[in-house]
């Protein structure tokens, strides 16, 4: 219930009332509502949730892990 | 895909694991609060790859798994009626109520709809203005701002036609029994990253100072999992109990405003009950103000029955409390598989019993 997916937004369509958005994830892209992150921007990646986004996906806190792994000595 | 794909590397797993198996030197139990965590440490089988003494207790977090029987019996109601058309997310509809479940209302000639957003549900209502279309609204805080916006945009366009039957449970309160419950084995909790989106984890850091037990929100790929173990150990280890967010790259302290605001708007907190587990104060949310119009408790006036309690060796509510694991349940791939179940947890894609028969954990649970 609670998956969400990550997609790159393509493009943004302003509607009159939502704030939709052409999200793609690989190789499907679907429309997704931008209510909940109004300030996403086309090239963003969002959290997706029953066709909702719900967070842009931070691409400096993404790395994280990895910062972690260095840490062990990791590659 | 990107943000997906390199948090499944291998070789860095492996590198975490190692880690975690330097820093155990004692045994932990931890309960992984959602499903699909639950499903994501299976599938990949790193609760096999964890050291011995680092135990998984598999936790709630399985919105379908926990609806109310009652609730689903009303679901059940309404969809025999000819004037409505039940829209439920798929997971729902297999899930038995104290008599059927919604697919066999389906067969019977009942209108019962799959959708895979709320406002498919509305685009129902706007198709369909001659009939009464009733959203079985379920779900946790992940999913509560979504279900909020269709009855914001119903009630913004006038729609008459639109209901919505819900049963949305919030995290924290289950958490709270967990760790009060007298029996409690649970020493850590990795809590739901996609939850904690939606409302930050200040109040998982009350939690984790009131139990003093440690927490650390979570993302759902290998690497993710396999972090926040490592640092939830780390916290153990050194007698620590703070709320540390592995699952940075999407959720922030004060959680999405947005989404909190709308919330706040449409639902007010409730008790509710959790099936398998009864009912935990303030642990649910119903339409409120101009939005309660839409709940389809008050508009077809729902009687709040009592399911007769029946006959089963079902064990979801021992499964769904983190006592049992689903391989002690005698009826486990015998009696009930995800085709025919028993219990809800082997019906949800994100139940412990589903998770465990698609991935061959036929054997005794070590």
């Amino acid at each position: 219930m609670c998956l969400g997916i990550p997609g790159e937004i393509v493009s943004i369509e302003e509607g009159e009332q939502l704030r939709t958005a052409k999200v793609r994830f690989g190789g499907a892209t679907r429309d997704v509502y931008l209510d909940l992150v109004p300030d996403a921007q086309v090239g963003d990646y969002v959290i997706v949730h029953v066709g909702f986004a719900l967070s842009k996906v931070d691409p400096e806190e993404a790395g994280s892990v990895f910062d972690m792994l260095r840490t062990l000595g990791g590659p | 895909m990107r943000y997906l794909d390199e948090y499944r590397d291998g070789k860095a797993a492996r590198k975490l694991l190692d880690a975690i198996a330097d820093a155990t030197t004692r045994p932990w139990a931890i309960m992984e609060v959602c499903g699909s965590q639950t499903h994501c440490f299976l599938k990949y089988g790193i609760d096999r790859m964890l050291p011995e003494q680092v135990a998984l207790i598999h936790g709630p977090g399985c919105p379908v798994c926990v609806t109310p029987v009652e609730i689903i019996d009303q679901a059940i109601s309404l969809a025999s009626r000819p004037d409505v058309i039940l829209v439920s997310y798929g997971d729902m509809l297999r899930v038995p109520g104290s008599a059927k479940d919604l697919l066999s209302v389906k067969a019977e000639g009942g209108d019962v709809r799959m959708v895979y957003s709320p406002l498919d549900a509305l685009k129902l209502a706007r198709e369909h203005p001659d009939r009464k279309v009733v959203f079985f609204a379920i779900g946790f805080e992940t999913t509560a701002p979504a279900n909020a916006m269709a009855a914001v945009v119903a009630e913004r366009e006038g729609i008459d036609n639109f209901f919505m039957l819900t049963s949305h449970v919030l995290v924290p309160p289950a958490l709270e029994a967990i760790a009060s419950a007298p029996d409690n084995r649970v020493q850590g909790f990795l809590a739901p990253g996609h939850v904690c989106t939606v409302t930050g984890y200040v109040d998982y850091e009350r939690l984790a100072e009131r139990y003093r037990m440690p927490i650390v929100v979570s993302g759902f790929e290998p690497l993710d999992l396999l972090q926040a173990t490592y640092m939830l150990v780390q916290q153990l280890e050194a007698g620590r109990h703070e709320a540390e967010n592995q699952y940075s790259r999407s959720v922030k302290r004060e959680g999405n405003p947005q989404a909190l605001a709308i919330m706040d708007n449409v639902f007010e907190v409730v008790d509710h009950g959790w099936r398998g587990i009864g009912v935990i104060p303030k642990s649910g949310l119903r339409l409120k103000g101009a939005y309660a119009r839409f709940d389809a408790t008050r508009a077809f006036d729902l009687e709040a029955t009592t399911a007769p309690a029946t006959e089963s060796v079902c064990i979801a509510g021992l499964v769904l409390r983190g006592i049992r694991k689903p391989v002690d349940c005698p009826a486990f791939g015998s009696d009930c598989t995800p085709e025919h179940c028993l219990g809800a947890p082997m019906v949800s894609s994100e139940g412990a019993c589903a998770a465990y028969y698609h991935y061959a954990r036929q054997e005794a649970a070590r």
